[in-house]
């Protein structure tokens, strides 16, 4: 039998349920390419102050940790690869790897797979319908990446070079995700592969990228960001990387394809043990059952962020000696660090991003309470005698206390990564601790937004999610495009006083916590008032 | 004799849609109500409007003595629940999720639950998402038969049971009748709700159309005549309550309502019967009547 019968309704019907997510993705990081192109030419509009820009970063390991390799920074196109295309590249890997996973193994795990299944459709019908899409999103960021940059005058080559880096990435996590989502027997864990990867991609580039010239530079050779930085957009391109990316995705596409069949529909490639006859003690009660529910996200988040903090911090050792070299790269970095010794601004900077990524686990902690309500299995639960707000609370205790304990874990493993690598854990441990433990309240404004929407507007809970790419938006390129004071203002990140090695104080924490409390308080009580379901 | 369930003129709208248009229920104290309605008539909104899952727009409805939004926990602890889509966390066991939702009502009997595994046939180590349907349906039900309580509201618990499971359910409900409990089962399965229902509730379009007791709603409909007689009939086919007449020679076949039975079978017998077959209406029959749209 043809196992790719059907393929083409299904596309139609992937496309039809992505009409306006996957347009929302593409023309957002589009547009935000673009604006950053446009800023940097506004910016920096001659050769002369390009240079002075380029000089004051090209030594520093740190800054090109965080963004990318040094190169072709004279020009407009340069700047903006540098400054945006590692950031382009994780976020159209999140997209990649959310769709990816929505149409395969979250339609095997609703049953809607098997409804397809049932008719004139082929056994890998649905896998290629989804690889089309995804792949064919990849085809038109590159395009359109490449249009909206040549279109201000940028050259043509790096444009298109810049595009299909982007464009490459999004072929890369998604044939990724295609092995994922066969391996695992959940989308939560195919998701998650999906994310450890991407973080691992950048972490990878981040260490090659900032190695010394005899260092492991080879590093950024591994990861599928590094290779849209390799291809050199804008600085003399190297066209045969793409090829990179067509040729690592047929090889994952071949495994992908060939573990379909070895598998049930529903199933994954790990036998399904087990589990206890009877409910231990310990996961009797709601607090007991979202444990159960939220220790693995948890977890994992905790694992990530201790090998992030470990790497990030580790990198503060060669930053001394470089950066009294630089008086243009101190400048740069105080627009996001605050007034302070350059390493403390550079670890100030890490844990603002840290803080973002954090709110991501706080998002998601806060909204299983709406999963929980639309998979129906907050019902029974609900008939049994338990109040809502109990319930809620029981969910509610993980974004909040989690992302403390996220934060905490952050903080201590920065901090320990960077006092061994200075010699001195007594000063820095509780310096870099305390200024991980200062997102919290940034981050719990998130948790109450999206708490609030599950009370208020149970059907737009995902608007938790719009809020914390503004917020992210504000923060990475807010300053470069010489955002007005108020606009700044609306992410709490903005209000954080910025440590370690800034003034203290508590007058903004404490606003952000009353915040938190309003929003959540609002959320409770519009849950208890609305109908479940 | 005291009320249960008790819901007069209970009305919910979901945007335009008005799902429940005044509907009326009482279920009395230690009674098996059957709770029947085409798809979409308002069945299992009404039982989240008893379960204080949904809030009614208007209407009364109060359950075993409160008020299903207000006293939702305190009640919550004397009911118990069976939904018709049951859907189980996928890392939980089916053992684990028993003993949850049991102790999130207040406590289960472990002898009754080790029975009700037994009976139901359950490993109760499968992970959430390697049961079949019917074994989540059956996860829900041991859940539920396990616990002490006082009412249990059933939403279509046998969709999904092979007619070996359906057959041990019955007797289930059997037994907690003879404890005295209360019972309002949803269900489409006829011969379960006759087979076990003291008195029944036919609801369409977020309407009750009837109410009362097999027997008495048997009353309103009409038993089907196949006779054959001494000499041709004549007279009958003009009686009040007699329809779909027909006859060939010196046999008849009709419909009589029931009420006026009595009346048609004196007739009957002026003419000599030779033999009778009469059928009683059937359940199906029944619903088949309120089932269909009027057109």
């Amino acid at each position: 039998m043809n196992t790719l019968v059907g393929t083409g309704s299904l596309v139609r019907l992937v496309l039809r349920r992505e009409r306006i997510q996957l347009p929302v993705w593409i023309l957002a990081i589009t547009g935000i390419v673009a604006a950053t192109a446009a800023s940097f030419a506004q910016l920096y509009p001659t050769v002369q102050s390009r240079v002075e820009f380029a000089a004051s970063i090209a030594n520093n390991p740190s800054v090109l940790a965080l963004s990318g390799p040094a190169q072709g920074l004279d020009t407009v196109g340069g700047m903006t690869e540098w400054k945006y295309g590692a950031v382009a590249c994780v976020l159209v890997g999140l997209m990649a790897v959310f769709t990816t996973v929505r149409h395969t193994r979250a339609d095997e795990e609703t049953g809607r797979h098997e409804l397809l299944g049932a008719g004139v459709v082929g056994r890998h019908a649905k896998l290629t319908a989804t690889l089309i899409v995804v792949f064919g999103a990849g085809v038109v960021y590159a395009l359109l990446i490449g249009l909206a940059l040549a279109g201000q005058g940028l050259p043509a080559a790096g444009s298109f070079a810049m595009g299909l880096g982007i464009g490459g990435s999004v072929w890369f996590f998604s044939a990724v995700t295609a092995v994922a989502v066969q391996v695992s027997s959940s989308s939560r864990a195919a998701n998650g592969i999906g994310g450890v990867v991407i973080g691992a991609a950048y972490l990878l580039r981040a260490a090659g990228d900032s190695a010394a010239s005899d260092g492991p530079r080879w590093l950024s050779w591994l990861s599928p960001i590094g290779w849209s930085q390799q291809m050199r957009p804008f600085a003399d391109e190297r066209w045969w990387v793409p090829a990179l990316y067509v040729a690592i995705s047929v090889v994952l596409l071949g495994v992908a394809y060939g573990l379909v069949g070895r598998r049930d529909i529903g199933a994954g490639m790990l036998p399904e043990r087990a589990g206890r006859a009877t409910a231990s003690p310990a996961l009797l009660g709601t607090l007991g059952l979202a444990w159960r529910l939220q220790r693995g996200i948890l977890i994992g988040w905790a694992v990530g962020l201790a090998v992030m903090g470990g790497a990030l911090g580790g990198i503060s050792k060669s930053l001394n000696s470089i950066l009294d070299s630089s008086p243009q790269l101190a400048e740069a970095l105080q627009h996001i660090g605050g007034q302070q010794s350059l390493v403390d601004s550079f670890m100030a900077a890490i844990l603002d991003i840290i803080g973002l990524a954090v709110s991501v686990y706080a998002i998601q902690a806060a909204l299983r309470l709406r999963s929980e309500e639309t998979t129906m299995r907050a019902e029974p639960v609900l008939a049994g005698s338990v109040a809502r707000i109990r319930w809620a609370a029981s969910h509610l205790l993980f974004a909040l206390l989690g992302t403390a304990f996220l934060l905490a874990v952050a903080g201590t493993v920065t901090g320990l990564a960077v006092g061994l690598s200075q010699g001195d854990v007594g000063a820095q441990l509780p310096r870099l601790l305390g200024a991980a433990m200062v997102q919290v309240p940034a981050v719990w404004v998130l948790a109450g937004i999206a708490t609030a929407l599950f009370g208020l507007l149970p059907k737009l809970v995902s608007l938790a999610w719009a809020a914390l790419v503004v917020f992210l938006l504000i923060e990475l390129l807010g300053p470069l495009f010489q955002l007005k004071q108020w606009a700044l203002d609306i992410s709490p990140f903005t209000h954080l006083p910025k440590l370690p090695g800034g003034e203290f104080t508590a007058t903004p924490l404490v606003w952000l916590v009353a915040i938190t409390i309003a929003l959540t308080a609002a959320g409770l009580v519009g849950f208890r008032r609305r109908d479940v379901g | 004799m005291t009320t249960a369930i008790s819901v007069s003129g209970l009305r919910k709208a979901f945007g335009r849609t008005q799902a429940l248009d005044g509907l009326d229920l009482t279920v009395t104290t230690g009674e098996v109500h059957g709770f029947l309605g085409p798809n979409g008539a308002g069945k299992s909104t009404t039982i989240r409007v008893l379960l204080g899952l949904l809030r009614a727009d208007g209407g009364r409805a109060e359950l075993l003595g409160g008020d299903p939004w207000r006293d939702a926990t305190e009640l919550h602890r004397r009911l118990a629940y069976v939904p018709g889509d049951v859907t189980l966390w996928p890392t939980l066991s089916g053992g684990e999720v028993i003993d949850l939702l049991g102790r999130l009502r207040g406590g289960l009997d472990p002898k009754r639950r080790k029975d009700l595994l037994e009976r139901f046939d359950l490993d109760p180590t499968k992970k959430g998402r390697t049961y079949s349907k019917g074994n989540r349906q059956k996860v829900a039900l041991v859940a539920a038969l396990a616990s002490d309580v006082e009412l249990l509201i059933l939403d279509e618990p046998t969709s999904g049971l092979d007619p070996l499971m359906e057959e041990v359910f019955r007797d289930c409900i059997a037994r907690e009748r003879q404890d005295g409990r209360t019972v309002l089962l949803s269900s489409h399965v006829l011969a379960e709700v006759e087979a076990l229902c003291d008195r029944v509730s036919i609801i369409r379009s977020g309407r009750t159309v009837e109410s009362g007791t097999l027997a008495e709603l048997r009353h309103l409909t009409r038993t089907s005549i196949t006779a054959e007689l001494g000499s041709p009939l004549s007279g009958v086919d003009t009686m009040t309550g007699v329809h779909d007449y027909s006859a060939q020679g010196n046999k008849v076949q009709f419909e009589v309502d029931t009420a006026e039975l009595d009346a048609v079978l004196r007739k009957l017998t002026e003419f000599g019967v030779r033999s009778l077959v009469s059928q009683p209406p059937t359940l199906e029959q029944l619903f088949l009547r309120h089932y269909e749209v009027e057109a």
